[in-house]
């Protein structure tokens, strides 16, 4: 995993400087699809439901790319976690371990066929949501994760809950207070924020709060038996760190989009009409600033799924990440598996339900002629 | 009793950064003054970089970028607008006085429907209740000739077209009942057929509501219709200001009476039409999606002439040039020039029949490689076609220059170092340099101020009569097409209305379709406008 959260298209601030400058292009929005690139797919019924749901086609299409992606994916995770050096085998038995020792365990666990037999078996088990049995503890799969994956959904919910109200609200403000003291403390905090690696800042925060005052807990373990304000109190620091680490992103880029449409002719007539700047920016901006806003949450959003590797080990956090580090160390491959495409089908899903908001989002795709 | 808008002796600046140099103050205006009436609408006129933009947006104490207002007076029912804090300058706009911008396509917002555009000035400065503003609105769309008022209001921007756009922005502007409405060049981008219907929806519009009006335009037969004073400016200076009677019918200032005549000149057709160095025969064309462009396209040029091709946006004229040079390659019919079919596709073609046809496009500006000098740009041709390099070609493309009356000191300049003018006729020297039989002339002089037209269409007169060049002229403007044609093709929607020598084409009896382009060319002459729409009122009662 990246050390830092990944960063989507970069809006240009060059354009956004003079507010006044009349500029044609209606920022952002995209348009209409040209109809003969859906009607490619297939024979004329759906060609006329094209035609006539333009709006339902596109979203369809987007599905459609989805789920073929997410095989694809699925085909490089395994031939990805095959390609790797070393094996359980030996890694389980130790370096001394006889070949017939070695060669017994491979057919144990079928190592022995070939490595297309043993992806559609995987394939066919992942589909049902069986990823099998785990090398290391002989325990499934599924169920372990099942555990886990609550975890990391509910640090990875509860960061976001935090993160994206303030980082939109943070960015507007911004915005309206442009090039003067607010926004200027507000993106040098989140620059320094963003320019630290969040193992760097997990620690920080655990040498401050938890072991200098004392006032939060770590390690941030939680158990089955802990009410929702323990496992609260014990998630402030991994949460806390997550903010920062996602929160410069997304305010940036909400910042940048808003400050993109500012320059369009259409907020030169709201000045004209004499509004005022917060009814400008929160009437006029934000509803053309959404969609590039919508993907830049999506992707800061599966990097909190996806992300919390690091401070999950850093916080003996026991989720989905951790779970992965200890499989990959004793290289447990149907965990490897399993994790890899679980993260991967939430970094996919996540950035179609972007899209598909950012579509939704369009007036001219909505509205259409 | 003070008059409602009084400018004296208005200063605008501006700072500008040109790279590698120290920044620069620039002064845009410099002593305007004027006085507006209520209920009178005043005429800003001039080319562009006249300053007529910035003085509007003055009355609303606005300026664009890093535009200042330095000095003087703006009086506003004898306030002055300009020292006002921002919530009293907020009170004046959207509320005493409105703005109407050029393109407003761009001006609405397109996440919101026009309905809630039209009314949220008045809303916000409660002026009206949301009932009360929803119905002014509709009598505004009903007053401005709005197709379905009563549901237009539920339309987003992009469901409607350019002219109602336009039609529902002047509505917006006089929804809050203004004082004062500033027009920003209301019809400039759009088709003279539809310009037509917009300048009469602005001007039954401003009598029925009484409103005033500053009206900016670079175009003195519109302006003519519309005001009762006319100020001409030039370099953000007055130039001539009078009563729009004085300026049209006798004009005192040199630069005025230029611009009054400008385009008087008719050029007398060439007697043969009978030969054709280029014959379009049953042309279709179309683009990728199945989406059909031109309909069975027919006509043919002799050599040495001109045919004006004219027709609005979407007519399909452009179309048809990128079918002449190979661009487009047309699904049925075919490009005879000189006597041979040429090749469909581009790729077809032999070096020679690409050296044979040149072309002139609209914006110079993208036609142009911005980091190569002039000698680079009509150099080029000159090694492609011919073979010329060192001396040779150095003078070659002097001798290029001196045709276009230019001379060898622009040699080395850069395209951003040339007016628009002057990139539009280094343009033309590339496609001579080439030697060719024919040249594309796609809406060359469009983007430039009339003046400066003018002078780009004498010159490629000069050029036919010199080298018997033959010209295809992609146009809209019917008074070009008078000033530079012998033979006339109208198009409409992809398909040829009518065809044949310009004296032909250009006289009665008429289609409907020429009939209602040729009568909706703004004349310079006052009245023209009432003319125009009562024959029409007449005839479609005669109906």
């Amino acid at each position: 995993m990246g050390s830092g959260p990944i960063t989507g298209p970069v809006l240009t601030e060059g354009t956004a400087r003079d507010l006044g400058a009349q500029s044609a292009d209606l920022a952002g929005v995209p348009a209409k699809p040209h109809p003969t690139d859906s009607a490619e797919i297939g024979g004329t019924s759906w060609r006329r439901f094209v035609f006539r749901r333009p709006l339902a086609a596109l979203i369809l299409k987007r599905l459609g790319l989805s789920i073929g992606l997410l095989f694809a994916v699925s085909l490089m995770i395994f031939g990805g976690v095959e390609a790797l050096p070393g094996d359980f085998a030996t890694t389980y038995l130790g370096q001394s371990a006889t070949p017939q020792a070695v060669e017994n365990i491979r057919k144990d666990l079928g190592l022995d066929r070939p490595w297309s037999e043993r992806y559609l078996s995987w394939l066919g088990g992942a589909v049902k949501g069986d990823f099998g049995t785990s090398w290391a503890s002989k325990q499934s799969v599924s169920e372990q994760i099942a555990k886990r994956l609550g975890n990391s959904l509910f640090l990875a919910f509860f960061a976001a809950l935090i993160s994206v109200p303030l980082a939109v609200g943070l960015g507007m403000l911004a915005v309206q207070f442009r090039n003067r003291m607010p926004d200027k403390i507000i993106n040098v905090i989140s620059l320094a924020a963003i320019s630290l690696p969040e193992f760097f800042i997990g620690y920080l925060l655990i040498m401050v709060f938890a072991v200098e005052l004392g006032v939060a807990t770590f390690p941030a373990t939680v158990y089955d038996t802990m009410t929702l304000a323990e496992r609260l109190s014990a998630i402030a620091l991994p949460v806390a760190t997550l903010v920062l680490v996602v929160l410069a992103h997304m305010m940036r880029m909400t910042r940048a989009a808003i400050l993109n449409v500012m320059s369009s002719a259409y907020i030169e007539t709201a000045e004209l009409k004499g509004l005022g700047t917060f009814r400008i920016i929160a009437r006029h901006a934000a509803p053309n600033a959404v969609a590039p806003v919508i993907n830049v949450i999506a992707l800061n959003l599966a990097y909190l799924v996806v992300g919390v590797v690091v401070v999950e080990v850093v916080f003996v956090y026991p989720g989905m990440g951790q779970y992965m580090v200890d499989a990959v160390t004793v290289r447990d491959m149907p965990v490897v598996q399993a994790c890899g495409l679980i993260f991967a089908a939430f970094y996919i899903f996540l950035n179609m339900a972007a899209d598909i908001l950012a579509i939704l989002a369009n007036p001219r795709l909505r509205h259409p002629r | 009793m003070p008059d409602l808008l009084s400018v004296k002796n208005l200063k605008i600046e501006a700072t500008s950064y040109p790279p590698g140099e120290p920044p620069k103050v620039v002064t845009l205006v410099e002593g305007v003054s004027f006085d507006l009436e209520k209920g009178k609408v005043l005429g800003l006129i001039g080319e562009s970089g006249a300053g007529k933009s910035t003085i509007g947006l003055s009355a609303l104490a606005y300026g664009r970028g890093g535009v200042r207002i330095t000095g003087g007076e703006v009086l506003l029912n004898g306030r002055d607008i300009l020292n006002l804090d921002r919530a009293g300058i907020n009170e004046v706009r959207g509320r005493h006085v409105c703005y109407v911008a050029q393109s407003a396509a761009a001006a609405f917002n397109p996440a919101h429907k026009l309905g809630d555009q039209v009314i949220e000035a008045s809303l916000r400065h409660g002026l009206m209740s949301r009932e009360e503003a929803r119905k002014r609105a509709l009598y505004l769309f009903r007053v401005l000739g709005l197709p379905n008022p009563e549901s237009f209001g539920e339309r987003y921007p992009h469901q409607v077209s350019g002219g109602q756009l336009q039609r529902a922005m002047t509505a917006m502007a006089l929804c809050p009942n203004p004082e004062l409405i500033v027009f920003d060049e209301p019809t400039t981008a759009l088709d003279v057929t539809t310009q037509i219907d917009v300048l009469a929806a602005i001007k039954h519009a401003i009598e029925e509501t009484h409103t005033a009006a500053l009206y900016i335009t670079h175009d003195l037969a519109v302006v003519a219709q519309i005001s009762d004073n006319i100020m001409v400016l030039r370099h953000g200076k007055t130039v001539e200001y009078g009563t729009t009677k004085q300026v049209i019918e006798a004009p005192r200032e040199d630069y005025t009476r230029a611009l009054v005549n400008v385009r008087q000149a008719k050029r007398e057709e060439a007697g043969d039409q009978s030969g054709a160095l280029l014959k379009i025969e049953h042309v279709h064309a179309g683009y990728g999606n199945g989406f059909k462009v031109l309909h069975d396209v027919s006509m043919h040029l002799p050599q040495g002439q001109t045919l004006a091709i004219v027709g609005e946006s979407g007519s399909g004229k452009s179309t048809l040039a990128r079918v002449i040079t190979g661009l487009l390659p047309p699904s049925e019919g075919r490009i005879m020039f000189d006597g041979k079919e040429l090749p469909k596709a581009l790729k077809g073609r032999a070096q020679e029949e690409l050296r044979r046809i040149q072309m002139i496009y609209q914006m110079a500006d993208t036609a142009m490689n911005p980091r190569q000098t002039v000698r680079d740009i009509i150099g080029r041709p000159l090694s492609f076609y011919f073979g010329m390099s060192g001396a040779k070609k150095t003078e070659r493309v002097k001798e290029l220059l001196d045709q276009i009356e230019m001379g060898s000191r622009f040699l080395d300049r850069y395209p951003a170092e040339l007016s628009g003018g002057q990139k539009q006729r280094v343009a033309i020297a590339r496609a001579l340099a080439a030697k060719p039989e024919l040249i594309l002339c796609d809406e060359p002089t469009s983007a430039l101020d009339p003046l400066v037209a003018e002078g780009i269409l004498n010159l490629l007169m000069k050029l036919q009569e010199e080298t018997a060049v033959s010209y295809v002229f992609i146009t809209h403007d019917i008074a070009i097409v008078r000033a530079i044609a012998d033979s006339v093709a109208v198009m409409h929607r992809g398909r040829l209305v009518r065809f044949g020598a310009k004296s032909k084409v250009l006289s009665p009896p008429f289609d409907d379709y020429t009939d209602l382009l040729l009568k909706s060319v703004p004349e310079m002459e006052i009245g023209w406008l009432e003319r125009v729409l009562k024959t029409r009122r007449m005839e479609s009662a005669g109906n």
